[in-house]
C-alpha cells in the first residue's frame, strides 16, 4: 500500500469529470487499498474521491466511523455511486485534503439515498444522514469536478437563517 | 522596511470605499491577506491585513487623498502576522434574545472562565425600535465539552436570554 500524493487547489485537473468504472480489476482493486492509505494519512480526513490523486474514475471511500456519536455505516467503498434522494438542507463546516489552510460553511442535504457498487461488485444501496451523508456529498462532488468552494455560504449568513435545523 | 500591517477603516457608509481603498493598495504594490468589512450602524467599516514593502508612513500618505475625500478614518499598526494559521473551530455558542444591557459580557465573562477562546463573534440587534431583538453568534476552541459550556451558561436563561451550544466538527474529505 502506498501514499499517493494529493492535488490541490487550484489544479484544474480538479475540475474534470470522472469516468464510471467498467471492471474492478486487481489493478484498480490495489488503487482503492492506496486511496484508503492516502485518506487515513491525512489529519482527521474522513473520505476521500479518487480524482483527488489524479485517477479519474467513479470511486470514493467514506469512513466517519472515527467520529463520536453518529449513525455510520462504517468503512464505505462507493463504485459509480448515484444519489437516488436528497431530503432536507443543513449548514456545517468543510474542509478537504485538497484545499489545505481554509475551512468554510457549506450546505448539504441532511438525508440521501444512494446506490454504489461495493469491492466486490455488488450493487448496494444505502440510507444515511447527518455527518455521513455529508462525507458522502462531499466526496461525489469530486466526481464531477466540484470542489466545496463551489457551495461556500458566507461564514455570516447562519446569522440570518430563519430555520433552525436541530440535530 | 517591509511587514504586515493592519489597516482600520471605518466612514459613513457609502459605495465606492472597498474599491478606492485597495487600487491605491494594490497600485503600491500591497497584497492583501485575511480582510473583515462590514456595514455597521451606517458606517463602514474595514479591517485589512496588508503585506508591503513601504513604510506606515508611505502607506499614509499613499491613502491620505482617498481617506480626505471619503471623510473615512484610518488606523495603521505593524502587526506580526501571518498567513495560513487559521485554527478551526470546535463549539458553536448561538444566543438570542430581548434586548437588554450586558448580554455580550455575561456570556463572554462565562466563556472565558471556560477557556473557551473566542475566534469570531458576530452580533446584531433586530426586531423593532420597541421591541428590540438580540442575535449573537461565537465560534471559537475549547476544550472542554458542549455539556459543561451549556450547563455554565445555563444560570443566563434565567434572565430570559436563549443560548444553544454545539460541538462543531469540521468534515475533511
Ligand atoms: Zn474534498
Amino acid at each position: 500500500m502506498a501514499v499517493l500524493p494529493i492535488l490541490t487547489y487550484p489544479d484544474e485537473r480538479l475540475k474534470q469529470v470522472s469516468e464510471p468504472v467498467t471492471e474492478l480489476t486487481q489493478e484498480r482493486l490495489a488503487f482503492i487499498q492506496d486511496l484508503e492509505a492516502t485518506m487515513r494519512a491525512g489529519p482527521g480526513g474522513v473520505g476521500i474521491a479518487a480524482p483527488q490523486v489524479g485517477r479519474f474514475e467513479r470511486i470514493v471511500i467514506v469512513d466517519v466511523s472515527s467520529r463520536k456519536n453518529i449513525k455510520h455505516h462504517g468503512r464505505l467503498v462507493l463504485i459509480n455511486p448515484e444519489i437516488t434522494e436528497w431530503e432536507g438542507m443543513a449548514i456545517a463546516r468543510e474542509g478537504c485534503l485538497s484545499v489545505p489552510d481554509f475551512t468554510g460553511n457549506v450546505i448539504r442535504a441532511e438525508r440521501i439515498s444512494l446506490s454504489a457498487l461495493d469491492e466486490a461488485g455488488q450493487l448496494r444501496q444505502i440510507d444515511t444522514e447527518g455527518y455521513e451523508a455529508r462525507a458522502i456529498q462531499h466526496e461525489l462532488d469530486h466526481l464531477d469536478g466540484l470542489l466545496f468552494l463551489d457551495r461556500l455560504v458566507s461564514r455570516r449568513m447562519d446569522l440570518y437563517q430563519r430555520k433552525v435545523y436541530q440535530k | 522596511m517591509t511587514g504586515w500591517y493592519m489597516l482600520t477603516i471605518i466612514g459613513r457608509d457609502q459605495a465606492g470605499i472597498v474599491a478606492r481603498v485597495t487600487a491605491v493598495l494594490y497600485e503600491m504594490g500591497c497584497e492583501l491577506g485575511e480582510t473583515s468589512m462590514l456595514r455597521l450602524g451606517g458606517n463602514f467599516s474595514m479591517m485589512v491585513m496588508t503585506h508591503c514593502d513601504s513604510s506606515q508612513q508611505q502607506i499614509q500618505q499613499q491613502l491620505e487623498p482617498v481617506i480626505r475625500d471619503l471623510n473615512l478614518h484610518l488606523h495603521i499598526d505593524a502587526i506580526d502576522g501571518h498567513l495560513h494559521d487559521h485554527i478551526d473551530p470546535n463549539m458553536q455558542v448561538s444566543v438570542h434574545g430581548a434586548d437588554q444591557a450586558g448580554i455580550i459580557a455575561r456570556v463572554t465573562a462565562i466563556l472565558a472562565d471556560n477557556q473557551f477562546n473566542i475566534l469570531d463573534l458576530e452580533s446584531d440587534v433586530g426586531g423593532t425600535a420597541q421591541d428590540p431583538v438580540y442575535v449573537m453568534h461565537i465560534v471559537g476552541t475549547c476544550l472542554k465539552e458542549v455539556e459543561q459550556v451549556s450547563a455554565a451558561l445555563a444560570p443566563l436563561h434565567a434572565a430570559g436570554i436563549q443560548i444553544r451550544v454545539r460541538s462543531l466538527d469540521t468534515l475533511i474529505g
